[in-house]
């Protein structure tokens, strides 16, 4: 019976731990890599880069993904609306579930999914190709040439992509709402344009996109830096990049929001 | 003139593994040496406690009278500066052409125009043979166009010691006849060092001055290249010949064959 016990729950006591020393870890590297971007700043070209591959390549995912949201949201919106009569309501329920909840969030599962795990894949490679040894051998810190860069990189994408992924989705609601189902104009805007406030909805919308970002990109860049130079383990740590990020971005989005509208 | 390597009663494990004990050596300046040994014997960790990689857990690393493990980060690094390394297989940034792999220390850690940085990657690039293929990606290279390109690249700050780490390993005969000849030939011109860790028996006796060979973490053999090749010690003798059987054994510890096969039992 106590050796039921023990292997049950000793199991899990071991993964906790484990999971506690790897969280240490993480936080770990991602101080050390702020206190080495030094070089990032000082040749910011570097980050350019990085937002390019990060940034801009995800674009395309970003702006189409976008458009479709908003245009189900002008299906759904209207069709909700419409039995209470408030039809014209339509713009503020598109901007308000974009900038608040659905533009940050699904454009961060979007960013985890495409640039993250690209982000992770390449420094994994890197490692098991012996690049990153080549690097370091050659005097050049690894941490503050390839990693920093990265993390700066995505940090400064994301919350462009949110805001882009937001836009691009009013206009979906827009086509759905005004010209394809015949809502009126005038009324589509001017009361998006009274309901949104900027401080309360469109900047906290920001400063969630700016936390989702931090928290994609620290994970891709450890993930990659971290995993073990083989075939699998660099698959496995992309895997990881995924699914972890994922689950970090619906629960600070919880936490944030409990925060931010109260009411 | 003291050597410019110096190690003295080496040990090292990784964990509860033991990997070298009592490890000494002193690698004169200007010459180029090999450490030869099976896989596994250590060779590649020695690599690494000369290169700051690793810290030895007990005896002394010296590199140019300083030892290598006592150096802080910054230190480190600036010593790894006058030092070049060839990986097993070049380790080429494959998001860079060939002409920038070669250029990125030059302007990673100098200040000159790019103009002069152009010259000097030429340059680097002449010597390996390999200036028509400047502007070639690490895809498009042949392992040993690879293993040049990285040559190239470890030599393009003028080191005064040059650590190669299994550079024969997967070449053919041509292309290793000739890394084994710009090892010889770069160390000479550079008034270099060179520390060459490989298996390659026939390409590194026609190349090296002195070698060591060390086995299950111990120094035992060492001797010129000509000593060494008519050595009769049985461990020397075996990986020089290529025979068989000998100190390494052809067979994996196991039980009396007759035993196995329960020869003699009704």
């Amino acid at each position: 019976m106590i050796d039921w016990f023990l292997d049950t729950f000793g199991g899990v006591g071991q993964r906790v731990l484990h999971g506690v020393r790897r969280l240490g870890y993480a936080t770990r590297f991602f101080l050390l890599t702020l206190a080495k971007s030094g070089t990032s700043f000082a040749r910011f070209g570097l980050v350019v880069k990085e937002i390019y591959s990060a940034g801009v390549l995800s674009l395309v995912i970003i702006l189409v993904s976008g458009l479709f949201v908003g245009m189900v949201l002008g299906f759904q919106g209207y069709n909700t609306l419409a039995r209470y009569g408030s039809e014209s309501a339509l713009g503020v329920l598109v901007a308000l579930s974009l900038v608040r909840e659905l533009g940050p969030v699904v454009s961060a599962l979007l960013f985890a999914g495409r640039a993250g795990s690209a982000m992770t894949a390449e420094i994994g490679l890197m490692k098991a190709t012996e690049q990153l040894v080549a690097m370091d051998m050659m005097a050049v810190d690894p941490v503050a040439r390839v990693v920093a860069p990265r993390l700066w990189g995505g940090i400064l994408s994301m919350p462009l992509l949110s805001a882009m992924f937001s836009a691009v989705g009013v206009f979906g609601g827009y086509l759905v709402g005004v010209v394809l189902i015949g809502v009126d104009e005038g009324s589509f805007w001017s009361q998006m344009q009274a309901a949104v406030d900027f401080r309360e909805d469109i900047v906290n919308g920001v400063i969630k996109s700016i936390v989702f970002g931090i928290a994609v990109t620290a994970i891709a860049v450890f993930e990659g830096y971290d995993a073990p130079p083989t075939a699998e383990g660099v698959s496995r740590a992309t895997t990881r990049t995924v699914v972890t990020s994922s689950l970090v971005i619906l629960g600070l989005d919880f936490i944030m929001t409990a925060f931010m509208f109260r009411g | 003139m003291s050597p410019l390597v110096e190690l003295t009663d080496v040990a090292f494990a990784y964990g509860e593994r033991p990997v070298l004990s009592g490890i000494n050596m002193a690698i004169a300046r200007g010459k180029v040496v090999a450490i030869m040994g099976g896989s596994g014997s250590g060779k590649t960790t020695l690599l690494r406690l000369i290169g700051g990689q690793l810290r030895p857990q007990a005896g002394q690393v010296k590199v140019a009278d300083r030892v290598v493990s006592e150096l802080r980060s910054r230190d480190l690094y600036r010593f790894r500066r006058r030092l070049g390394m060839l990986l097993q297989f070049g380790a080429l940034f494959t998001d860079l052409s060939v002409f920038d792999n070669v250029a990125f220390p030059l302007r990673e850690h100098t200040r000159l125009p790019e103009s002069l940085i152009r010259d000097l990657v030429l340059m680097k690039l002449h010597a390996v043979g390999l200036r028509g293929a400047r502007q070639l990606m690490p895809a498009e290279l042949s392992g040993g166009m690879a293993r040049r390109v990285a040559l190239a690249r470890a030599v393009a700050l003028d080191p005064m010691l040059i650590l190669y780490d299994e550079p024969f390993t997967g070449l053919d005969p041509i292309s290793l006849a000739v890394i084994g000849n710009l090892i010889r030939r770069l160390n000479d011109a550079l008034g270099a060092t060179s520390i060459v860790v490989t298996h390659d028996v026939h390409e590194s006796l026609a190349i090296v001055d002195d070698i060591y060979f060390v086995s299950e973490g111990r120094v035992v053999a060492h001797g010129t290249a000509a000593q060494m090749s008519d050595s009769e010690l049985p461990f020397v003798r075996q990986f020089v010949h290529g025979e068989m059987d000998g100190p390494v054994p052809f067979q994996y510890t196991a039980p009396p064959y007759g035993e196995d096969l329960r020869l003699g039992r009704p």
